[in-house]
């Protein structure tokens, strides 16, 4: 991808996390996965497969890379742009590396009311966080060590159980503020 | 059928009653295709797949079952939309994005009954005529597209997908497609352009009916997890008799998922229309927390008008009758009267405020969720709900002016009706409502209204010094 002030502001860089990430690397086995994927959809809707084989890149290597982006474009016969505003579109995918441990707290109202604002305040408070350089772009955090990072979430479908939060597939619901000690200590 | 037991403490109420989530928290159950054919599953499939498909489509408009993803739009007819003599590729998408705030049913079906939803989209493929389906789970349920995949491998392995099912003629084959976190994927068209690899826009229409021109251009039928799972019922019972359940033209039953300030939130299946909402939030959900009363309720998602606890409404109630007023708790939970009541029964999220809640602070939450949710392709939509969510804003700060709440006003009224989806008019209501029923709140945090506080807390202050200085004057 040619260098433009678009690759510097949305492309991804370096954070704490980066060490707790293998670089990108297309192995056999997400080879094989890709083409899996790719084999749902009909053949001249290859397309289609844009969001799964992200999913492939995010879950092994954490975050989307500029090399992934090109990848999967290549991969899809599409170019790279068509890719790219996928990445940057979806609050689901990242471009830049999370904790080892990324924790998504739901933030919207039954869990608000439920005291997600306390219960994101004690996980930075307890991982050492600083959440006040995230952004509207960029709205993970991580610590300095690089084994946590958090980030707000849009309603994740469990009202009822408020507050709830993933840790990165991990789900934990009844969660007040009290019980983080409890939740760090788990992945510790 | 076994007598169904559930786990201790997680048993239903007894003014429910269980359909589609009969399985859900049952004691001894697993998502496995074992369990479930040892409880009689896949018998709606073998009998309908000796039908005609177009009679199923008859069935399911005859049962009068009507969308449970927000719209309430009849599934039938939905079906139906589909031209006769189409020569292209019929696609069945399954709406598992459960994205709207307060509704959280959708989760347990996947979660623990995921064959329910395969029998009964397979059913729903047959009837349409479609030999793929795509199951669209949001990105936020990373388990439940593992259970529902390895489910769809066991149907298959058991001849209820794939080539020939059930011995027939018919193949179908299943795919699980993960969303990544946006709340446009539950619109259908959105949803229908994230699937084709694309930003999740939603078409306009007309021209773009997904029934008409879907998935790659083909006729396509969108329905959310639970309307598929009320599929396989209507088989099972025949179209008539399900339409017993509940109220004529709000038929069946519906899962009602409660949150914020009950004293036991949680989610609920009840006949349509059978329960009030005072049942609903009294009896069922054991009343307000202790010490407080009930304020406001969202009753079908954060997109929902809220509904003010101490108004009457005028409605007709039973349909069909004379209007009369109604009490807030008389409100039966049905798709029409709700309607009428200025609300609406949406996915069934019931979000309770009780008096401790500031209605500023509630808007302001919800003003967020949309103005980081809305997807930027309509003008009045992308900058209106920013703009909505920056008064908010400085509203829960004390900082807006009395001036604020009319630009606040005139801003939802803008977007209302001018973007190409619903969602435009999903985050205007909240505010619209919220201003008509709460102006009074809203206005006395304006800075004039924190400054008419202060000026009454002083005068106060000096009322309270005089009646104590002629209490003293008074004494000898």
């Amino acid at each position: 991808m040619s260098h433009s002030i678009l690759t510097e502001q949305v492309s991804s860089h370096q954070t704490s996390g980066t060490r707790h990430h293998a670089p990108f690397d297309v192995t056999e086995k997400i080879e094989q996965e890709a083409s899996l994927r790719i084999q749902q959809y009909p053949e001249d809707q290859k397309r289609s497969a844009v969001l799964p084989l992200l999913h492939i890149v995010q879950s092994e290597f954490g975050f989307i890379s500029s090399e992934a982006i090109e990848w999967v474009a290549a991969k899809l016969d599409l170019n790279p742009i068509k890719v790219e505003e996928v990445v940057t579109f979806y609050p689901g995918l990242r471009q830049h590396a999370p904790g080892k441990y990324h924790i998504r707290v739901c933030r919207t109202l039954s869990c608000a009311m439920g005291g997600s604002y306390e219960l994101m305040d004690k996980i930075c408070e307890l991982a050492g966080i600083d959440r006040t350089q995230s952004s509207h772009h960029n709205p993970v955090a991580v610590s300095p060590c690089g084994t946590w990072s958090v980030e707000f979430a849009e309603c994740l479908a469990s009202c009822g159980t408020a507050p709830v939060c993933l840790v990165n597939d991990d789900f934990h619901e009844n969660l007040p503020a009290a019980k983080v000690p409890q939740l760090l200590e788990n992945y510790r | 059928m076994a007598k169904v037991t559930y786990i201790k403490g997680k048993e239903p109420h007894k003014l429910e009653r269980r359909l589609i989530f009969r399985n859900v928290d049952r004691q001894g159950w697993n998502p496995s295709i074992s369990r479930y054919l040892s409880d009689g599953g896949y018998k709606a499939l073998r009998k309908a797949l000796k039908k005609k498909p177009g009679k199923i489509t008859e069935e399911v408009k005859r049962s009068g079952l009507r969308g449970r993803g927000g719209a309430g739009f009849p599934t039938g007819v939905k079906w139906g939309f589909i031209q006769p003599g189409n020569k292209k590729p019929v696609y069945l998408i399954c709406n598992c994005d459960e994205s709207e705030p307060g509704t959280f049913k959708d989760r347990y079906i996947v979660h623990q009954d995921p064959h329910q939803l395969i029998e009964g989209m397979v059913i729903s493929c047959f009837a349409v005529g479609a030999e793929i389906a795509y199951i669209y789970i949001r990105e936020e349920f990373p388990e439940a597209a593992r259970i529902v995949e390895n489910a769809i491998k066991e149907a298959k392995k058991e001849g209820f997908l794939g080539k020939n099912i059930c011995g027939t003629k018919f193949n179908c084959e299943f795919h699980v497609h993960r969303g990544a976190g946006a709340y446009i994927c539950g619109e259908e068209t959105g949803l229908i352009e994230s699937l084709e690899g694309k930003r999740p826009y939603p078409r306009i229409k007309p021209p773009y009916f997904p029934a008409a021109m879907g998935l790659y251009m083909c006729p396509t039928i969108v329905n959310n997890v639970e309307t598929l799972c009320h599929v396989k019922h209507i088989m099972e019972m025949g179209g008539e008799k399900y339409s017993d359940i509940g109220m004529p033209r709000n038929t069946g039953t519906r899962i009602l998922c409660v949150s914020g300030d009950v004293q036991k939130p949680g989610y609920y299946e009840v006949e349509v229309g059978k329960m009030t909402m005072g049942e609903l939030l009294n009896d069922v959900c054991g009343g307000p927390l202790k010490g407080r009363k009930f304020k406001a309720v969202i009753p079908g998602g954060s997109s929902a008008k809220i509904l003010r606890c101490s108004d009457t409404y005028n409605v007709a109630c039973p349909p069909e009758t004379e209007k009369r007023e109604i009490s807030f708790e008389e409100i039966p939970l049905d798709f029409d009267t709700m309607a009428a009541c200025g609300s609406m029964a949406g996915s069934g999220g019931v979000i309770v405020m009780d008096d401790s809640r500031r209605m500023s602070w509630v808007l302001n939450n919800i003003n967020e969720f949309y103005a980081h949710e809305s997807c930027g392709q309509c003008t009045p939509c992308r900058e209106g709900s920013t703009w909505m969510k920056k008064i908010t804003a400085r509203l829960v700060a004390g900082q807006a002016s009395p001036d604020d709440l009319d630009t606040l006003e005139s801003v939802a009224y803008q977007i209302d009706g001018r973007t190409i989806c619903a969602f435009g008019e999903a985050c205007a209501w909240p505010v619209e409502s919220m201003i008509d029923k709460f102006r009074d709140e809203l206005l006395a945090e304006t800075v004039e209204g924190n400054a008419q506080s202060a000026l009454n807390a002083e005068q106060e202050a000096q009322r309270r010094y005089l009646k104590d200085a002629v209490a003293c004057a008074d004494k000898p």
